[in-house]
């Protein structure tokens, strides 16, 4: 790890305006992901903010929505009775990602923010555009089992790791952050970018711009999402595949309908063009294995990857019914 | 633009205090020193194990403010001011906290590497209050890899610790 100096602040416009008058500043929240890349030199910040006594760790339920606050851990969010309630989904997929001793220190704002696993970037000694703009990708001629069929580009085809993040895409939620110029908030579906050919770039947000909370809009169709996730092994692991998705019924038909996938983009993957043909038809297994053909159309296999394909379509259709169930 | 954070610290090493079972550690290292090297480089405190360094083994389990972390993956200057108990500070003098005492019974480990880590979270399943049938023990255990394999006779452990309501 390269050396770094440290400090701390309880107030949010002081942490902002120190990262953003420094280029080589970062906030340091759980630490898990920040940390883990700096002793591999992937990440080398000059000055790490620490902004664990920001006051955002709460989690509250409002009339109309849930504010979770971007310190809350993801093992308190968990377990929260608002959260399990307003949006299942959520709850479910933050208690199936990493660790209890890892969900305890990492937060939501850190977990949005977390970087790729693609072996490739995490090793320093190997060609990686995210790391090293310009230098090539490793994965796509190397082994990429882990690797996207979908989103990539021809400088990167990594994945985007979170689990909270794909079900956040089957509950609507909006990303609220201050920033150098001020407050903003960007609807999930938004917040992350492709990679194209700036694979560098992964969120709209500015160097110093803070994620303050993620809000949950409480809703019926966000009440009946869920969240469902295939792995190497039971615990513990990282995604090959996931989904996360919610539907309403009424009269018979689908009303409305969220699919949100993880495990195959750079991004998490809202698939829309799925939900669109979903709507106004009656819920059956030819539907959403309709809903599935649509969500990979256009999806692209490197080799080790390719059973993500059919994987994927098999996920939609199982979560998809356990949904309309 | 009011900037009102506190003074930086490092790159050189710095004064940092720790609270590590009951007791005051005056140390003074460098901020890039990870909580886990501070207790076994700088507070003379090897119980708690370096496996993977990265998150992904559970060997390096401590309780901050009673709440079970990878020590690996944090810094120790994050946690001036908080309570850190490792595995030194379970036993009350000679006699042994119930769930090492547990461990002991069923043979919950082989090599024994893993051991602390396994101690630690445990205590801390107990005190989430997770259910103790087999199936959640082995998932709310999960962060807590052992090389030897010594999973069954840890679950039966835990399960009866557990049982006795530690
Ligand atoms: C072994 C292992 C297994 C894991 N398994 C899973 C898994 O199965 N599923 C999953 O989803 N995740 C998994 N994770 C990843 C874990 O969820 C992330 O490491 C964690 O969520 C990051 O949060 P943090 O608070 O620790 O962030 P930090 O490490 O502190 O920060 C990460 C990044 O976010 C930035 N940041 C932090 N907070 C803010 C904020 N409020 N505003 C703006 N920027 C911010 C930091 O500057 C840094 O760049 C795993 C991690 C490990 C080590
Ligand atoms: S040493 Fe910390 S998790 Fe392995
Ligand atoms: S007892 Fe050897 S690693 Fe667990």
């Amino acid at each position: 790890m390269r050396p770094f100096a440290y400090t701390r602040t309880a107030s949010s416009s002081a942490a902002v305006a120190t990262v953003t008058a420094d280029r080589d500043a970062k906030f340091l929240a759980g630490g898990t992901n920040l940390i883990d890349l700096m002793k591999d030199t992937v990440e080398a910040p000059a000055l790490l903010v620490d902004i664990n006594a920001l006051p955002f760790g709460d989690i509250v339920e409002h009339r109309t929505f849930v504010r979770i606050g971007a310190l809350a851990r993801m093992s308190d969010t968990a377990d929260h009775p608002a959260v399990v309630r307003i949006a299942p989904a959520v709850a479910e997929a933050l208690l199936a990602s990493a660790s209890p001793q890892l969900r305890n220190a990492a937060t939501i704002g850190g977990n949005l923010m977390q970087r790729t696993r693609c072996a490739y970037f995490r090793d320093v000694a190997t060609a990686c555009n995210k790391r090293e703009p310009g230098r090539g990708c490793a994965a796509i001629d190397g082994i990429n089992r882990q690797h996207a069929v979908l989103g990539g580009s021809r400088d990167c085809i990594c994945v985007h790791p979170s689990d909270m993040a794909v079900a956040l895409l089957a509950v609507d939620a909006i990303v609220r952050t201050r920033g150098p110029r001020g407050e903003r908030s960007i609807p999930i579906a938004a917040f992350h970018t492709l990679p194209g050919d700036t694979p560098q770039i992964e969120t709209v947000l500015e160097h110093g711009e803070l994620i303050v909370a993620v809000d949950i809009p409480i809703s019926r169709l966000a009440s009946t999402s869920t969240y469902v996730k295939v792995r190497d092994r039971a615990s513990y692991e990282f995604a090959l595949v996931s989904v996360g998705a919610a539907l309403s019924v009424r009269d018979g038909k689908i009303a409305d309908a969220r699919l949100g996938l993880g495990g195959i983009a750079p991004k998490p993957w809202r698939a829309l063009a799925s939900e669109r043909a979903l709507i106004g038809v009656a819920p059956s297994a030819a539907a959403f294995e309709r809903a599935a053909e649509i969500a990979v159309g256009g999806a692209r296999g490197y080799g080790h990857n390719d059973f993500k394909i059919p994987l994927v379509k098999r996920l939609i259709v199982k979560s998809l019914a356990s949904v309309a169930a | 633009m009011p900037v009102d954070v506190g003074p930086r610290a490092g790159p050189h090493p710095v004064p940092v205090t720790l609270t590590i079972n009951g007791m005051r550690h005056d140390l003074t290292i460098e901020p890039r020193v990870t909580l886990l090297d501070a207790l076994r480089e700088y507070a003379n405190l090897p119980g708690t194990k370096k496996g993977c360094d990265q998150g992904t083994c559970g060997a390096c389990t401590v309780l901050v403010n009673g709440r079970r972390i990878d020590s690996c993956l944090t810094l120790a200057i994050m946690h001036t001011g908080a309570r850190i108990t490792t595995i030194e500070g379970l036993a009350d003098g000679d006699r042994l906290h119930p769930m090492q005492a547990a461990f002991l019974e069923h043979d919950g480990f082989q090599c024994g590497y893993c051991t602390p880590g396994q101690i630690l979270s445990a205590v801390a399943l107990l005190a989430e209050k997770r259910p103790l049938d087999d199936a959640s023990i082995r998932e709310f255990m999960s962060g807590n890899i052992c090389r030897c394999g010594a999973y069954k006779n840890i679950v039966d452990a835990v399960a009866a610790a557990g049982k006795q309501n530690v």
